[in-house]
């Protein structure tokens, strides 16, 4: 997923039109009774273009049914530092899945 | 969180600090394990170096490659044709859009990029700046460079940047209409007229050799490929990508009734890699240098569409500011 970009401090303090436009990441909905998935992202200046960029940038091909744009800024990620440790604590708790369970294999509708 | 800025930073310590280390650790083993490397990754500054260049020169290409086909929608011969060239030149500007958004998880803007390519300084693919004489030219566009733009981006899908790979899914699914658009307009006009028919030849004997160079140099002259493919982000080397082209097209061109303007196709038994004539790489670094026979048109355009388009983005923001301003008062 792209990572927001700052404006540099030279841009900000320029006027707002100069300002390059915000970044928005794209979710499509492909089709009825599928979730929205994320397809990429784009600059918009406001969620109304964002929406009508999505639309040209990313359906051009009846590729969706429904379309979320979000600031890219506004998405909060976890710690790409922490790799592993976050996601530790499934690991090692195989008694979650289903194959855990191999003593009633054979019994039928189970 | 670490912040791409501070990834950019890295190249400022002249010792490696121990977060260097693990990040290197961590990445050699995600490329070892031909897994994939996302923007949050640490990786090398050369690495980001190398796919930021990559890719924003095939940014670029896509948006350059807008105009010599844009030059052709008000002389398509049908409306059919109109609409479906205006496709095509929509899908470039749209793949030119994937790959800034893509390139820019690296860390350098869109704005930035695009002023790239504006002063010169980025480089985009030579092929585009050939001229488009004839209506016979959008078929062996079609045809022979977004083919060849084909057998060298599917490979790209599984670059070991995530999000490189992703654009060029999302891009080689719609370049195959491109290529059979092309292949069907040059098919058209072989079973044309004589006067067609020669066209089309006279399309394909001035496009063959500039797709064939759209691989690159030779393997030999390619200093850069061997790092890109150790880092997993090429995966087959120039001259093996533009072999297997060779072996397609030259079938191709059967169903066509056409022929390709070199005698030296042949198929090495041994090697199992097709041959073809020498190409006029002297010709291919005069063009890569800015000195092709359309360069300057082209680099004058982009910059006079992006000036011409300056009101529209300054109203754009201007609206967008006033309405959120009227939203903070309501």
């Amino acid at each position: 997923m792209a990572q927001p970009v700052k404006p540099a401090p030279e841009e900000t303090s320029a006027l707002s039109d100069k300002q390059p436009w915000p970044l928005w990441e794209v979710f499509v909905r492909s089709s009825r009774g599928l979730s929205h998935v994320h397809a990429g992202s784009l600059h918009a200046p406001d969620a109304e273009m964002a929406v009508r960029n999505a639309r040209d940038l990313y359906t051009r091909r009846n590729e969706g049914v429904s379309l979320w744009v979000v600031p890219a800024s506004a998405i909060v990620a976890s710690d790409p530092d922490a790799k592993g440790e976050f996601f530790e604590s499934p690991k090692g708790k195989d008694y979650r899945h289903a194959t855990y369970y191999t003593k009633s294999e054979g019994v039928k509708h189970l | 969180m670490a912040t791409q800025t501070d990834a950019g930073d890295q190249k400022l310590h002249a010792v490696p600090s121990a977060e260097d280390e693990a990040g290197q650790a961590y990445f050699d083993k995600i490329i070892a394990e031909d897994s994939r490397i996302e923007p949050a990754d640490w990786m090398p500054e050369k690495y980001r170096k190398t796919l930021t260049r990559q890719m924003s020169q095939h940014a670029h290409s896509e948006i350059i490659g807008m105009q010599p086909e844009a030059n052709w929608i008000t002389r398509a011969p049908s409306l059919k044709r109109k609409a479906i060239l205006m496709a095509k030149v929509q899908d470039e500007a749209g793949h030119g859009l994937y790959l800034y958004s893509a390139t820019e998880t690296l860390g350098t803007p869109r704005h930035v990029l695009n002023e790239q390519l504006m002063s010169g300084k980025a480089k985009y693919s030579s092929i585009f700046n050939y001229p488009a004489n004839s209506w016979a030219d959008m078929g062996a566009i079609g045809w022979l460079v977004d083919g060849a733009a084909i057998a060298n981006q599917v490979p790209l899908c599984r670059a070991s940047y995530g999000p490189y790979g992703r654009a060029m899914v999302r891009i080689c699914k719609e370049e195959s209409f491109h290529q059979r658009q092309g292949f069907e307009i040059l098919l058209e006009l072989a079973n044309g007229t004589p006067a067609q028919k020669q066209m089309a030849q006279d399309a394909v004997n001035r496009f063959y050799a500039p797709a064939l160079m759209m691989f690159g140099p030779t393997d030999t002259d390619s200093p850069n490929s061997q790092q890109s493919m150790a880092w997993n982000i090429k995966r087959f080397s120039n001259d093996e990508l533009r072999s297997r082209f060779v072996g397609m097209i030259q079938e191709q061109v059967k169903v066509l009734g056409l022929t390709l303007p070199d005698d030296e196709i042949r198929y090495n038994e041994e090697t199992g890699l097709w041959e073809h004539g020498e190409l006029n790489w002297d010709e291919f670094y005069e063009v890569l240098a800015g000195r092709g026979p359309c360069n300057a048109q082209r680099m004058e355009r982009r910059r006079e569409a992006h000036e011409n388009g300056a009101w529209v983005r300054e109203a754009a923001a201007a609206y967008a500011a006033k309405k959120a301003q009227k939203a903070q008062v309501a």
